[in-house]
């Protein structure tokens, strides 16, 4: 099925299920810890080794030597392959380091053995005795704050449009102020885990933990060499993805390599130090914002240049991504430039680019409204477009950015906030509001499925995959709606190779693109069976299908109906702009002695076309807010800039927000319907819901304390030297 | 994991003996931080001397007042002890700030006091800690390092770790001592004041026990009274080690005392700053971080001590 023209009015509308709250259906299995995870699925396969990797302990050069004689006679192993032992692996999609193979080193932690044997410490202990010595490449420079200095100004922008120098020599009020962000680890719950059989190297099964299953298995036949068709890849339940299982790691790569050598399948997760150094990360930050407005408010220029780290050939951390989208104004300057730094590999975290470039913006607005004594909710509703400010004549396929700022700010009592900053005080405690906007573009891709009635039960099959974000739930939603069943009577199956391809989990397309992909292979389904029953024109409702006089219960039908289908999506789309928005809202404390900032209430305001389940949706919006609160607050990949690598690599050092830091959450979906977008009307929320929370809290911090940090995390050594003297 | 052996011991005395008898020993009582540090490769003992069944889980009343804390006794029982939350409140507020619940009810009394530093050097086997291999030089200090959680007095040129414990902080406000049973049977009081050694050119000698030497139970001196507080800073509200944390104990004449965390290799008290205690908290301050040798990412903690402690005395 091709959607070729914005949705008119359809099923979707007067929907029974779709868009109304529903339970997780894969909730159960979670909580009972029934959902086998990739390291868990001890029952696939029989004989299942252990396998432990080995990290460079240099950020880059190149291995001299290694030594694993001690290794290879220590008990229980099974095998030992060093990266030494193979020719370099080619770069799977999107890969900018090797996963393995070779002698060169690009950065800390890139694996360089792989130990198998019978239990998981015997693999341990034996990957300890494995030494290597490196010949170490020339010092590297890791400060990025200079090498932004060095190339601002250079290189041709992303965006340009008008005249912005005139517009800042003419403006009525000016910010211009630098920014910085850290570097952020996606911290999933779930390690980068895989069970890989490939015990005869011919065919190979990998249960692994991933979001993208077709893009994966591709890789895997391109770092291997290998025809796709011999790989099957298996995904059912993700512990959180982020981003940060997009691609092809090295779990899988080393499980593969250690299982052809030991004749076995083997089992691989990696170690926690190595999800921080040896998997991928959001990369800092420094960005310049420079911001000119009339006496009004409306923006006349808006300047953002910002830098980030990469390995050579990778695409850093893009701030300057929602800028060219988010506010009209007369001009406007943008340019992002990647540094080249042998770190680990930067690649995609939630909301990529956008997380980071919303501290700057968005903070550089709360600036401006202070500059021109406007309120921060004025100033942003004053520079509302509704067309593309990079390229007028794209209108957006829906905006109700201002619904979302007008309808937040009365939730949340911004009208109580006071303009002045160091106002409110309770205790020991500084009392501030903050808020900020959200925008992030809503790509759509294509998605298939198939749709299966045997005996009158529902079985929908695709490669799609549930990091946690309720795929299966609304995909069962979904599927029932169109063949008018109840949802226990959809039997839902992910995240495996053998189904049709799906767009996957990733970039917010996940939910809108699935959707309609499951509704495609639906409607071809209604077909066959009308076909079959001699139907003309079947309706389908309450587990019936009729036609004029006929009908007959879905439940009664013998024998098997099976369809496939894509949805595809047609160029028309092109013609919109397709985005979401949101306003941020949130109240904070700090300790006016000591800085410590908690966070005492949020709220949110999300447009983002149809919300296909409220209850998943806003546990996705909730997430967003507990992420924010840890990036903003104390998430920080701290860099030894002499070894090169991230020195605090766990969970007790990579300080993510826990339960005490969160308090209360209210999110406000405005639940319209975008006709442009999905048949559905359905656009994604899981990027947006970390597009400017952080913002907001930083906002409130200044409101709170009249200290304005830019750098983040806004830790309270940043704050110590702006608070009021103690008496 | 190195593979180790193990065995349960009988008494305290005999836990004692046989530790300082088999070669490369250690007692293991809640597990909460030398398990992890086996696993990581940190430590590698080659047999494990349990001594979690000793019945050394009481909290009993001494003929000075006083209590006697046996050394298995979980942090989640002596935080909640009724005459600790009574007459030793800052112990009760230091214990509930530490790790989580789940570690609370594992960790004892004596493992706390034993816990290694949270440095994160010494937590990886691929840098150099002296603490970890003696003389092999100290990651933390050299060009690019990493050091915002880490010490800035009682340091030295070889190690600038700090000790984690809260509970140790609020027992050495409280002039808490130690006892122990030695290998050939001696008992031994050791004040906490002189058990934490400082670095020094040995960073790897982290107390004043003797090979062998078995932590039997930690005693208080009969309650002292005053307001008692203890403030742990921290970037999240919970579950991480305190940048910089603060124990007050204040009299009605405005006399008291305070020991620090975070900030040394052992609680931080000196006597000469708790006198200083009535002219404020800088002036305790200046007396108690005198010497300190903060990096460029811990001269923070000198002003956050200060400020935590004058907002302590602020507080009604």
């Amino acid at each position: 099925m091709e959607f070729n023209e914005p949705a008119g009015q359809n099923l979707f509308d007067n929907a029974r299920l779709v868009g109304k709250p529903a339970a997780r259906i894969d909730g159960p299995l979670k909580v009972s810890g029934l959902a086998p995870y990739a390291y868990e699925r001890h029952d696939v396969v029989e004989g299942q080794l252990y396998g432990y990797p080995v990290g460079a302990t240099i950020s880059h050069g190149r291995i001299l030597s290694m030594d694993v004689e001690a290794a290879r006679a220590a008990p229980g192993v099974r095998a030992v392959v060093t990266t030494l032992d193979i020719a370099p692996l080619a770069l799977g999609m999107l890969n900018v380091a090797r996963l393995f193979g070779g002698d060169e080193v690009q950065h800390y932690h890139q694996a360089i053995a792989v130990v198998v044997a019978d239990s998981f410490e015997q693999a341990r202990a034996a990957a300890g005795l494995i030494t290597a010595e490196y010949a170490t490449g020339d010092a590297a420079d890791f400060d990025l704050h200079a090498a932004f200095e060095r190339l601002q100004g250079s290189g041709d922008p992303d965006t340009l449009v008008g005249d912005v120098d005139t517009a800042f020599r003419s403006a009525a009020a000016v910010v211009d102020q630098m920014y910085h962000t850290a570097s952020i680890s996606h911290a999933a719950m779930e390690p980068h885990a895989s069970i890989v059989d490939w015990s005869d190297g011919e065919r190979m099964r990998v249960w692994t933990s991933n979001q993208m299953i077709n893009w994966t298995r591709g890789s895997i036949a391109t770092t291997f060499g290998i025809d796709p068709e011999l790989v099957q890849l298996e995904s059912p339940y993700v512990g959180g993805g982020f981003g940060g299982k997009l691609w092809l790691r090295a779990d899988a790569v080393l499980a593969a390599i250690g299982s052809r050598a030991a004749g076995a399948p083997v089992k691989l997760a990696l170690p926690r130090p190595f999800v921080m150094n040896n998997t991928t990360h959001r990369a800092a930050t420094v960005q310049r914002v420079r911001l000119a407005a009339a006496s009004d408010g409306r923006l006349t220029g808006i300047w953002h240049e910002a830098a980030s780290h990469s390995l050579p050939g990778g695409r850093g951390e893009n701030a300057t991504a929602q800028t060219p989208y988010f506010y009209a104004t007369d001009t406007m300057r943008v340019k992002h430039h990647i540094v080249a730094m042998p770190l680990p590999e930067a690649s995609d975290m939630r909301a990529p680019g956008e997380a980071s470039g919303h501290m700057g913006l968005e903070v550089a607005m709360d600036e401006l409204a202070e500059a021109l004594e406007m309120d921060p909710v004025q100033l942003r509703i004053v520079n509302d477009t509704q067309v593309n400010p990079s390229e007028p004549s794209q209108p957006f396929s829906e905006r109700n950015y201002v619904a979302c700022l007008e309808t937040g700010a009365e939730a949340f009592g911004w009208s109580d906030r006071s303009a002045t900053p160091g106002q409110r005080r309770e205790g020991q405690w500084l009392i501030g509001m903050g808020m900020a906007g959200a925008y992030r573009g809503t790509p759509v891709r294509p998605s298939g499925a198939r749709a299966i009635l045997e005996n009158g039960r529902l079985i929908i099959e695709t490669d799609m995959t549930d990091i946690g974000t309720g795929s299966y739930t609304v995909l069962a939603q979904t599927a029932a709606e169109v063949m008018g069943l109840t949802l226990d009577e959809v039997e839902m199956r992910l995240g495996n190779s053998l189904y049709p391809v799906s767009s996957g989990s990733g970039g917010q397309f996940g939910a809108a693109s699935s959707t309609a992909g499951v509704y495609a292979a639906c409607m071809a389904l209604r077909g066959e069976i009308g076909e079959r029953l001699g139907y003309d024109a079947p309706e389908f409702s309450d587990g019936l299908v009729v036609s004029g006089d006929s009908s007959q219960a879905l439940a009664d039908l013998q024998g098997r109906f099976e369809a496939v289908d894509e949805m595809t999506i047609g160029n028309f789309q092109d013609n919109y702009l397709l985005a979401t928005f949101g306003a941020h809202f949130a109240e904070v404390a700090v300790h006016i002695a000591t800085g410590e900032t908690r966070v005492r209430r949020m709220v949110s305001t999300i447009d983002a076309g149809r919300i296909l389940n409220p209850t998943t949706a806003r546990s996705q919006l909730i997430g967003g807010m507990t992420m924010s609160i840890g990036g903003v607050l104390s998430e920080e990949m701290a860099l030894d800039t002499g070894r090169g690598y991230f020195v605090n690599h766990d969970l007790a050092g990579y300080e993510v927000a826990v339960h005490a830091d969160i308090l209360d959450q209210e999110v406000i979906f405005l639940d319209t319907a975008d006709a442009v977008a999905t048949p559905l009307k359905a656009k994604g929320v899981g990027e947006l819901g970390v597009c400017g929370v952080g913002a907001a809290v930083a906002n409130a911090v200044y409101n709170a304390t009249g200290v304005r940090v830019r750098d983040f995390p806004l830790t309270l050594d940043r704050l110590l030297g702006g608070l009021p003297e103690l008496a | 994991m190195k593979a180790f052996s193990f065995e349960r011991a009988s008494s305290a005395q005999a836990a004692a003996a046989r530790a300082a008898e088999v070669q490369g020993a250690k007692f293991i009582a809640g597990g909460t931080n030398l398990v992890d540090l086996m696993k990581l490769g940190i430590e590698a003992p080659e047999h494990l001397i349990d001594v979690s069944g000793l019945g050394l889980d009481r909290i009993e009343e001494t003929d000075e007042g006083g209590l006697r804390i046996g050394a298995m006794v979980s942090n989640t029982a002596l935080s909640a002890d009724v005459r600790i939350r009574r007459d030793y409140p800052v112990l009760t507020r230091a214990i509930a700030a530490g790790a989580s619940g789940q570690l609370r009810n594992k960790a004892t009394t004596g493992g706390n006091l034993l816990q290694r530093t949270r440095c994160p050097y010494f937590y990886d086997t691929a840098q150099a800690c002296s603490k970890r291999v003696p003389g092999s030089g100290c990651s933390a200090l050299t060009e690019g390092a990493f050091s915002r959680q880490l010490g800035v007095i009682g340091t030295s040129d070889a190690c600038i770790a700090t000790h984690p414990s809260d509970m140790a902080v609020a027992m050495r406000v409280l002039d808490a001592t130690i006892e122990t049973v030695t290998p050939t049977g001696m008992t031994r009081r050791i004040p906490l004041e002189e058990f934490h050694l400082l670095p020094g050119d040995t960073p790897e000698k982290e107390t004043a026990l003797m090979p062998g030497e078995l932590i039997t139970a930690v005693t208080l001196p009969a309650p002292v009274g005053g307001i008692q507080r203890y403030h742990k800073v921290r970037d999240r509200a919970s579950y991480a080690f305190a940048l910089v944390s603060v124990a007050l104990i204040r009299q009605p004449d405005g006399s008291g005392r305070v020991a620090l965390g975070g900030v040394a290799p052992r609680p931080w008290r000196l006597a000469a700053a708790d006198a200083e205690l009535p002219n404020g908290a800088r002036a305790v301050m200046a007396r108690l971080l005198d010497g300190a040798r903060p990096t460029e990412e811990t001269q923070f903690k000198i002003t956050l001590a200060e400020r935590t402690l004058a907002a302590l005395l602020l507080e009604e």
